[in-house]
C-alpha cells in the first residue's frame, strides 16, 4: 500500500486539487458524453416513430 | 461472413446495438485495474510526486484525442470516395468523441502545467498544435451542421477533415521538431520506455480503458445519427 492514511490519499502530497481536478473533470466529461448520447438516440426514436404514425 | 453488409445502416444498426454494452463493461473493468495499478501500486515519482498520477488520464486522453482524428479522417474519406452512407455517418458520430479527448488532454495538461512548470499554458509546439486539433474537431461539426443537406455536408466536411489530418504528425513530432517546454515522449514504439514498470502498465491498462470507451460512445452515437438520417426508411419503422 502507498499510503498512510486516507487523508494522505486526498491530499496526493499537496497536489488533490490538481490530481482530482483531473480525474474528476475527466469523469464528468464520460459520464455527461453517455448521458448526451443516450439523449441524442431517444429523441431520434421518438422522431422516427412520430414520421411513421403520421 | 460477408463483412460488408455490415456496411448497410440496416444492419449496422443492430450490430452496433450489441457490441456497445461489451466495450462499455470493458472500459469499466480496465478503468477500475487501471485506477488501482496508478494509484495504489505504482511508487511516487521522485521529481513530480504524486501529481505526475495525471497522467494516467492525460496520456491516453492525449493518444485517443490523435487516433480518433484519424478514424474520423480516414472515414469521411471512404465516404468521400465511395459515396457510402454509412462511413460519412461514423465520421460524424467519431468527431465529439475526438473533441472530448482533445479537451481532457488539454485540461489535464493545465492541470499538471500548473504545479510542474508554474503555468497553465505555454504557446509551445505541441500545446498549440493540440489546442488546433480541438478548433479542427469544432469545425468539422460547425462546417457540417452549417449545411442543410447532409450529403454535401459530409463532402465538404470530409474534405476538411482530410485536409486537417495533417495536424496529426505535426502533434506527434512537434516534441522532436522543435524545442518545446512539452516533454518529449515517454513510450515509443522505438525504443523502451523510460519510466518504471509499474507506472507504464497503469498508463497501457487505462489506455486501453479509453479506447473500449471510445469505441462503446462512437458506436452507440452512430445508431442515433443513423436513426436520424435514415428516419424515413421503412427498415427504421420496425426497430424503433
Amino acid at each position: 500500500m502507498e499510503w498512510e492514511s486516507w487523508s494522505a490519499f486526498w491530499a496526493m502530497g499537496g497536489y488533490g486539487g490538481y490530481v482530482w481536478g483531473s480525474f474528476g473533470i475527466t469523469a464528468l466529461v464520460m459520464i455527461g458524453e453517455l448521458m448526451l448520447v443516450h439523449r441524442r438516440h431517444r429523441a431520434a426514436r421518438e422522431a422516427v416513430k412520430h414520421i411513421h404514425r403520421a | 461472413m460477408n463483412l460488408y453488409k455490415y456496411a448497410a445502416p440496416s444492419t449496422f444498426y443492430p450490430l452496433a446495438g450489441r457490441l456497445a454494452p461489451w466495450f462499455y463493461g470493458a472500459a469499466a473493468i480496465f478503468t477500475v485495474i487501471g485506477l488501482y495499478i496508478g494509484f495504489f501500486v505504482a511508487p511516487t515519482d521522485f521529481q513530480q510526486g504524486e501529481a505526475y498520477r495525471i497522467i494516467f488520464i492525460h496520456v491516453p486522453a492525449a493518444w485517443m484525442s490523435m487516433i480518433v482524428y484519424l478514424a474520423m479522417a480516414f472515414w469521411a474519406a471512404i465516404g468521400l470516395a465511395f459515396n457510402t452512407r454509412l462511413s460519412s455517418m461514423m465520421a460524424l458520430a467519431l468527431a465529439p468523441t475526438g473533441a472530448w479527448m482533445t479537451f481532457i488532454a488539454l485540461w489535464t495538461g493545465a492541470l499538471w502545467g500548473k504545479p510542474m512548470w508554474g503555468t497553465w499554458w505555454v504557446w509551445d509546439a505541441r500545446l498549440t498544435s493540440e489546442l488546433i486539433l480541438l478548433f479542427l474537431y469544432v469545425g468539422f461539426m460547425a462546417l457540417h451542421a452549417s449545411i442543410d443537406d447532409p450529403r454535401r455536408a459530409d463532402r465538404a466536411a470530409a474534405v476538411l477533415a482530410i485536409v486537417g489530418a495533417i495536424n496529426v504528425p505535426i502533434i506527434y513530432f512537434s516534441v522532436q521538431w522543435w524545442n518545446t517546454l512539452h516533454q518529449g515522449a515517454s513510450v515509443s514504439l522505438t525504443k523502451s520506455p523510460s519510466m518504471a514498470t509499474t507506472m507504464l502498465w497503469g498508463m497501457l491498462v487505462m489506455a486501453i480503458a479509453f479506447w473500449m470507451y471510445c469505441i462503446g460512445a462512437v458506436l452507440s452515437r452512430c445508431r442515433a445519427i443513423i436513426l436520424e438520417r435514415e428516419r424515413s426508411a421503412d427498415w427504421v419503422k420496425e426497430i424503433a
